[in-house]
């Protein structure tokens, strides 16, 4: 797989159109520099098409290339600024004998100064700006990114991070727990703020706006601001805990969100609210007013499973863990594995890896591509939201660890004692499924023995596991990972 | 008397089950030992949620790595504050964190008279909140 790029000079520059392989879009030789930002894409080749060729297209198309030789690339150091596809592997199991079309790997490099510091929308303009749409291609994938300490340094990271949101909220060495106030349409505020109230007073951390309460005609948004630190200063002095309330902003403009964040901090909340929705640049801005003004940040991934979710098109939810990472959010939800929501095992440990570790491995098997130094950027919380249950309690703390938002929104309200009563069960859950992980208990295995064991003295709890005993979704992830490990025997 | 379900504070890792045993502290210890923390023991007589700072009874101890020399302090603390709380920290060193790991109350007052919510009235509806602890009504020291 010898490069073919055609010498610099005369001939290279005639007008007319040469394949991207040979214009020195593919760099089988290429030697990859630390500064270099890496992508991934799995890509699906029209059929007939040589995947190298293509491959040297998607490099071409998301740098310096258009359709046609250009002579004014001769007034540019133009080979610094080509991407350069240095690899193209067949994804294992496709293609001939399979059951799916033949896919590749494709590897590219990226020069640095392609790139203008510390923005996600021109960093996403390029690495996700044409190519997506271009014909020779049937469909596109990015899989994954590596993006160079040099550039991580130009971004501000997560407004609070995981470690100084803890020290706020002084709770340490378990996940945290929350829920989405339900419904989450039609509740006035008055209304609405009695569920806050409820849920927090009941144990646990954190109550949530879900993402599409804005300011409709049934509650607007000053009066559930309103209400909601009510509910939240009076749980507080109830319990003796820091408590919160996540605000949602979002709106249609940027001087609109602001608005409600500067009320949201006029009323003492710890924690406000956006959606992906709203934009990278929209992220970027609401982080840089968190920080300034001591604000929690959490994102809710409102959106994202329109282009995240199918396996041969469109992009990789580790990705956008990477960019809003560097975006600035402190809070992503990131799956449950065990929930309602799509989400496989390992592929889910690679998101929560990916938000949460100071320097990722490369590791297949998470969908992990790259090894990744993060540069000291803080860390993002996970948060696991939609059908989870206090039942389910030694699972997700295997599968989820530590720092975690958990968040038992029906598993808190639609307790058939109460929402107090909800609450109490699923901290009760935690606390004692915690306390047995720390005694070096197997609680994969024992956990369900442990929650009927403490559901002896706590009758909310029991009611709790009685209702929800057989509530399981188990559904085929759509996005799995291509590499399983095998055993393999030395010799 | 607070009227949360249990009726006391809730801070810190454990507060939803029955008070930690000897043995159960021991076994957290270990835990914060095998993870290469280090521990501590504090105590208040002002546990406002805010209240960051309660009284360090000695430096955390960065060299003591036995589990029994480590609750014979918390009960040491115990001795000496019966009627305080006292928690068990574990700080961790690892770069990237640097800060608590776990944090649990061991001991707690016969009487936890909770907080009131002073709710001072400013422009429009909007609300000042204070937390206030009914104990801090008398001097440190004469609370519990």
């Amino acid at each position: 797989m010898a490069s073919e790029t055609m010498k610099e000079g005369k001939e290279r520059y005639k007008s007319g159109v040469i394949p991207y392989k040979k214009m020195g879009y593919w760099e089988p030789d290429y030697k990859i520099k630390d500064t270099d930002m890496l992508a991934m894409f799995r890509m699906t080749p029209q059929p007939g098409m040589d995947p190298e060729e293509v491959a040297a297209a998607v490099a071409g198309e998301s740098s310096t290339a258009t359709w046609t030789v250009v002579w004014t690339d001769r007034l540019t150091a133009c080979e610094m600024y080509r991407a350069k596809c240095y690899r193209c592997d067949l994804v294992p199991n496709t293609g001939e004998g399979t059951k799916t079309e033949a896919q590749y790997f494709i590897y590219i490099a990226y020069e640095l100064d392609l790139f203008e510091g510390g923005s996600i929308a021109n960093l996403t303009a390029s690495i996700i700006g044409n190519v997506f749409g271009m014909k020779a291609v049937k469909a596109l994938r990015l899989e994954d990114m590596r993006i160079p300490v040099a550039y991580l340094k130009t971004f501000q990271g997560p407004a609070t991070g995981v470690i100084v949101e803890r020290e706020r909220l002084d709770k340490f060495g378990r996940p945290l727990l929350g829920a989405t106030t339900k419904p989450k349409l039609g509740l006035s505020g008055r209304n609405y703020g009695r569920v806050v109230y409820e849920a927090l007073k009941g144990g646990l951390d954190f109550m949530k706006d879900d993402e599409n309460i804005n300011s409709q005609p049934f509650m607007h948004w000053r009066d559930r601001f309103l209400y909601c630190m009510e509910a939240v200063n009076k749980a507080s002095a109830a319990t003796g805990e820091v408590k919160g309330h996540y605000l949602n902003v979002t709106a249609g403009t940027m001087e609109e969100m602001y608005k409600r964040a500067e009320f949201a901090k006029s009323l003492g909340s710890v924690i406000i609210m956006i959606d992906l929705v709203i934009g990278y640049t929209a992220i970027q801005s609401m982080a840089l007013w968190a920080r300034q003004n001591d604000m929690i940040l959490h994102l809710h991934r409102a959106g994202n499973s329109t282009y995240s979710r199918q396996k041969n098109h469109g992009m990789s939810f580790r990705v956008i863990c990477k960019w809003m990472r560097m975006a600035g959010v402190d809070h992503i939800h990131a799956g449950t594995v065990v929930g309602k929501l799509e989400g496989d095992p390992l592929m889910i440990r690679g998101y929560y890896d990916t938000l949460l570790d100071t320097h990722t491995p490369m590791n297949l098997e998470k969908g992990l591509f790259f090894e990744q130094d993060w540069a000291s950027l803080n860390k993002c919380m996970p948060v696991a939201s939609g059908g989870i249950h206090a039942g389910q309690m030694h699972q997700l703390l295997t599968y989820l660890g530590d720092d975690v938002v958990l968040q038992f929104g029906g598993g808190t309200i639609g307790h058939p004692q109460g929402i107090q009563a909800g609450a109490v069960a699923n901290r009760t859950a935690l606390e004692v499924m915690v306390l047995a992980r720390n005694e070096g208990r197997d609680i994969w295995n024992e956990g369900p023995q442990i929650l009927q064991d403490a559901a002896k003295w706590c009758g909310p709890l029991k009611a709790g596991l009685d209702t929800w005993k057989d509530v399981s979704f188990n559904y085929e992830s759509t996005d799995t990972p291509d590499f399983v490990p095998s055993a393999t025997t030395s010799v | 008397m607070m009227t949360n379900p249990g009726s006391q504070i809730t801070q810190g890792q454990f507060s939803f089950l029955p008070p930690l045993t000897d043995v159960q502290i021991t076994a957290q210890i270990k835990y914060a030992l095998k993870s290469g923390w280090s521990l501590a023991v504090e105590y208040t007589d002002d546990p406002h949620p805010r209240n960051t700072y309660w009284e360090m009874f000695g430096n955390p101890m960065f060299d003591l790595k036995d589990p029994a020399g480590i609750l014979m302090e918390v009960n040491n603390c115990r001795k000496t504050f019966p009627n305080h709380y006292i928690r068990v920290v574990a700080f961790s060193s690892a770069h990237g964190i640097e800060s608590p790991t776990m944090s649990y109350i061991v001991n707690r007052p016969k009487n936890e008279p909770g907080f009131g919510l002073v709710r001072q009235e400013t422009d429009s509806r909007s609300i000042r909140y204070t937390v206030h602890s009914y104990a801090t009504e008398k001097p440190e020291g004469e609370r519990y």
